[in-house]
This record gives C-alpha cells, sequence and structure tokens, in this order.
C-alpha cells in the first residue's frame, strides 16, 4: 500500500515547501498537505511544519483540533518531524507572545536570542538568519548520508532550551549553543528549515520518509 | 565555524523573462528565471531574490506563475518583491511558495502596512528594501535620503532613520540599494551600508554596485552586511557563485561552500 505522508496545514502561509522537497525526494509516498486531523491520524508519517508567530500557530492548531492529533501521533509511534515554530510547538513552553503553553512533547521552553556577541564583540543580528553548521551530537538514522557540521538554514529569532542532552539530535552556535535537532522515539524535530536547505536537507527529508523508529 | 554570510543573486524578471537594467535604464535579456534560479541553485547560492518588475496585472499572474515554477524546483529560500502593496498580494506570493516578501515603495506610502504584514505573517518573511541616495554635500557630513520609483522621486525621510523605523514595525531584514551606486559597478555604498548595519539589530543585505568580488568582500568586511545581493556579474557569467565564495573564504569571510 501506498504511504501517506502527512503535511499539516493549519493557515500559517507556506507549508507548501516542505511538501514540494518531500515530493521531490519521495519514493512512492504520498504526500497530502491537509487540514484534517483525521487524515493525520492515519497517516503513516507526519510532517509538522511551522513560521510565524506562536501564539497564532497554537491558536490555529487546537482551533483545527491538530494540537490532540499530532500529540497521539506523538503517542501512537508514527514518524513525526517538526520544522522550526513546529519544533519550538513540541516543547512545554515558549516565552514568544508573553508566554504561550505548547504541546509539551519535548520538556523544554523556548526563549529569545536576546543580545547576544560574537566571539570577536560584534552584536549579533537577531533574526539567527542564513546558513549554520549543525554539530550532531548522537547518531541518528536521520543523520544518515549527512557529514557532521553540514549547513542549514536557519532563520528564528527564539530557540529552544532546556531539552535533556539525550534528547538533543545537534546543536548550533550563535553566541551560545542552542539545540537544533531534537530527538525522542518516533519524533524529530529540526530548528531549521531542511526544505530550504539544499542539499543537506533534502538527504534529512529523504532519511525521514524512510526512518523506521 | 559559526553562521556564513551570504551571496544572493537577484533576478530582475519583467514578463517572466530575468532582464536586468543599467541604472534601471537599457535592458538585456538574460533567460528564463527557473532555468537561472535553478543554475544558482546547483552553484551554491545562498539564497535567490526575485524582483519583479512588471507594472501591469497580467504580469502580476505570470509572477505567481513563475514563482510556483521555481518554488517546485528550488530548495533554497527565495524573496519576492516588486509591486508589493495588499496583505492579500504577501499571502498570494507565499502560497506560490517564497518564503519572504521584501516591501519597498508600500511601505514608504503607509509604514503601518509593515507593521500589519509583521503581525500577520512573521517578522522572518518580511523584507523591508529601501532605496537610499546620497543628499548631502561633500563638505558636509554624511546623509541619505529614501527615493522611490527606481531612484526618481525624494521623499524627504532620512534612511537611517527610517531602517531603525522598519525594524521596529517588524522587517525581519533590511535590503539596502544605493541608488548613486546601481548598475554602475563600482562597488556599494560602505558608508550606508555601515550606518544602516549599525543601526538596525536585523540582517542587513548590502545591494548596487557589484562589479568585482572585492566589492563582496569590502560589503562584508567593511560595510558590514550580512549578505551581498548582485546581478549582472553572475547573470553574464563573469563570476560563478562559487568563485566568488572562494574568493571571500580566501580573504576571511565565513561562507558554506
Amino acid at each position: 500500500m501506498t504511504e501517506i505522508v502527512a503535511v499539516l496545514d493549519y493557515g500559517m502561509g507556506n507549508l507548501h515547501s516542505a511538501a514540494k522537497a518531500l515530493e521531490k525526494v519521495a519514493d512512492g509516498q504520498k504526500i497530502v498537505v491537509t487540514s484534517d486531523p483525521q487524515v493525520v491520524a492515519t497517516a503513516d508519517r507526519v510532517v509538522f511544519p511551522g513560521v510565524g508567530a506562536i501564539r497564532d500557530c497554537m491558536r490555529e492548531l487546537s482551533g483545527r483540533g491538530f494540537d490532540q492529533a499530532v500529540r497521539e501521533a506523538a503517542s501512537r509511534g508514527t514518524p513525526l518531524l517538526g520544522i522550526c515554530v513546529g519544533m519550538q510547538a513540541l516543547m512545554s513552553h515558549s516565552e514568544e507572545n508573553g508566554g504561550v503553553e505548547c504541546l509539551g512533547v519535548f520538556p523544554g521552553n523556548v526563549v529569545h536570542f536576546g543580545e547576544r556577541h560574537s566571539e570577536f564583540g560584534d552584536r549579533l543580528k537577531v533574526p539567527h538568519m542564513g546558513w549554520n553548521q549543525v554539530r550532531q551530537s548522537q547518531p541518528h538514522p536521520m543523520w544518515a548520508g549527512i557529514p557532521d557540521f553540514s549547513r542549514f538554514y536557519f532563520v528564528h529569532s527564539y530557540h529552544v532550551s532546556g531539552v535533556p542532552e539525550n534528547q538533543q539530535a545537534g546543536t548550533c552556535e550563535y553566541g551560545l549553543e542552542f539545540p537544533a535537532a531534537v530527538c525522542r522515539g518516533n519524533v524529530f524535530a529540526v530548528q531549521f528549515h531542511p526544505e530550504k536547505s539544499d542539499p543537506h536537507g533534502l538527504t534529512l527529508l529523504e532519511n525521514f520518509l524512510r526512518w523506521a523508529p | 565555524m559559526g553562521l556564513a554570510k551570504r551571496i544572493i543573486p537577484c533576478l530582475d524578471v519583467d514578463k517572466g523573462r530575468v532582464v536586468k537594467g543599467v541604472k534601471f535604464e537599457s535592458i538585456r535579456d538574460a533567460g528564463d528565471p527557473v532555468e537561472v534560479a535553478k543554475r544558482y541553485n546547483d552553484e551554491g547560492a545562498d539564497e535567490i531574490t526575485f524582483l519583479d518588475i512588471t507594472a501591469s496585472h497580467e504580469g502580476r499572474d505570470t509572477t505567481l506563475h513563475t514563482v510556483e515554477r521555481m518554488a517546485s524546483q528550488v530548495f533554497i529560500p527565495l524573496t519576492v518583491g516588486g509591486g508589493v502593496r495588499t496583505l492579500q498580494d504577501i499571502r498570494n506570493l507565499l502560497n506560490a511558495g517564497a518564503d519572504k516578501v521584501s516591501i519597498n515603495s508600500a511601505a514608504v506610502h503607509n509604514p503601518e502596512f509593515v507593521r500589519e504584514a509583521a503581525d500577520r505573517f512573521g517578522s522572518q518573511c518580511i523584507v523591508v528594501a529601501i532605496d537610499a541616495k546620497k543628499v548631502s554635500a561633500e563638505s558636509e557630513s554624511n546623509r541619505w535620503e529614501i527615493f522611490t520609483h527606481g531612484g526618481r522621486k525624494p521623499t524627504g525621510i532620512d534612511a537611517i532613520a527610517w531602517a531603525r523605523q522598519m525594524t521596529e514595525y517588524g522587517a525581519g531584514e533590511i535590503l539596502l540599494t544605493s541608488m548613486d551606486k546601481d548598475g554602475t559597478k563600482d562597488g556599494f555604498d560602505i558608508a550606508v551600508t555601515r550606518a544602516i548595519s549599525d543601526a538596525v539589530t536585523v540582517p542587513v543585505i548590502a545591494s548596487g554596485g557589484v562589479g568585482t568580488l572585492q566589492h563582496m568582500v569590502n560589503g562584508v568586511l567593511q560595510g558590514g552586511a550580512d549578505a551581498v545581493l548582485a546581478a549582472s556579474i553572475f547573470h553574464f557569467a563573469e563570476y560563478t557563485i562559487r568563485e566568488a565564495k572562494e574568493y571571500m573564504v580566501a580573504a576571511g569571510i565565513e561562507m558554506r561552500l
């Protein structure tokens, strides 16, 4: 049977990039952009992309019943990939927009970069925007074929913090070291945009389509 | 080790073809935007900027269609600018596959538009394009003003104050073009690049005037730019993106190779 990969569409803008990149690397899987939690409930894999502000994101998610669908996919064992705000939404709490409760799949918080400086003393620009290196802090099937310290495209002003080390799959350095990828069982989530990080990001998406946690 | 500076080839697109005006005049045809963008993607460009210079409504539909085609073949960030005036314009471009939109004259006419756009879609996808022209005399201290209509119409707005205001309103990035340098191949206006980069906390893309690889190095090292944008030196294959990056690495700049 054809595998169904559900890409969550909850009205937050450009979620089609992720779908287009997945289509590019798909090997027979059907990529379905969906706003129906029922489709998520029966999908073989779930991709949870995200852009924009967390308050709107959580409101749209729960308004459509996606909050429950994502939690269930995570506990059911369905391979789940969170991207950017999708990763942040999997944490317990975000300090963005005056504080927002998130899905609590990981025991972390989302905090602002604040005012930080490089090793040369320049003030670092926020958002953290552009191609940065990811250190693979533990081996993982999602890293297959991707050299350690490869560059991926980031764009974010908030970062994840407080995720236990054994749930960190990769870290990135921007004024401080922060989790760039987190993992727990069947869930993998990244702060960067694999769909915009040709070539290694596409390899990561390809790995996700093959991943059998 | 760390965040790389970016090279962004810029495609000026009119009625579905890449063109490049020298000082916004004489136009030379440089090809199909999707083909050109794909080539840059494969050569290692860090982003693509697509400026729609079409005036007509039919042209806008062509643009959305071109963005759609581009987004299914190009897997690096894509910024689209030109004629972005309403929240619906932004929504249409993002839905077609743009990652960021660049707002220029609409911001000058109605600064609140930038605030609304950033609130609705997030700062990460709102770029404010600033066309600055030096208005101070040689004997005075430097002052730059915002110009619209391709550098023809002065607005009386101070460029540095404007850049600050736009980031307060939620712009996630500034695309700074020097109207004095654009199309000259004499290099960026380093002084305005440095002044604006120091004045704002968001990334600044330097644009206007690249003729040599050293100009790009200067934009980063002297101007403090986070990214450099160039068109003709790449379109007419004077240099490849790879050559430009290797040159910048040799100058000590962190790049993605």
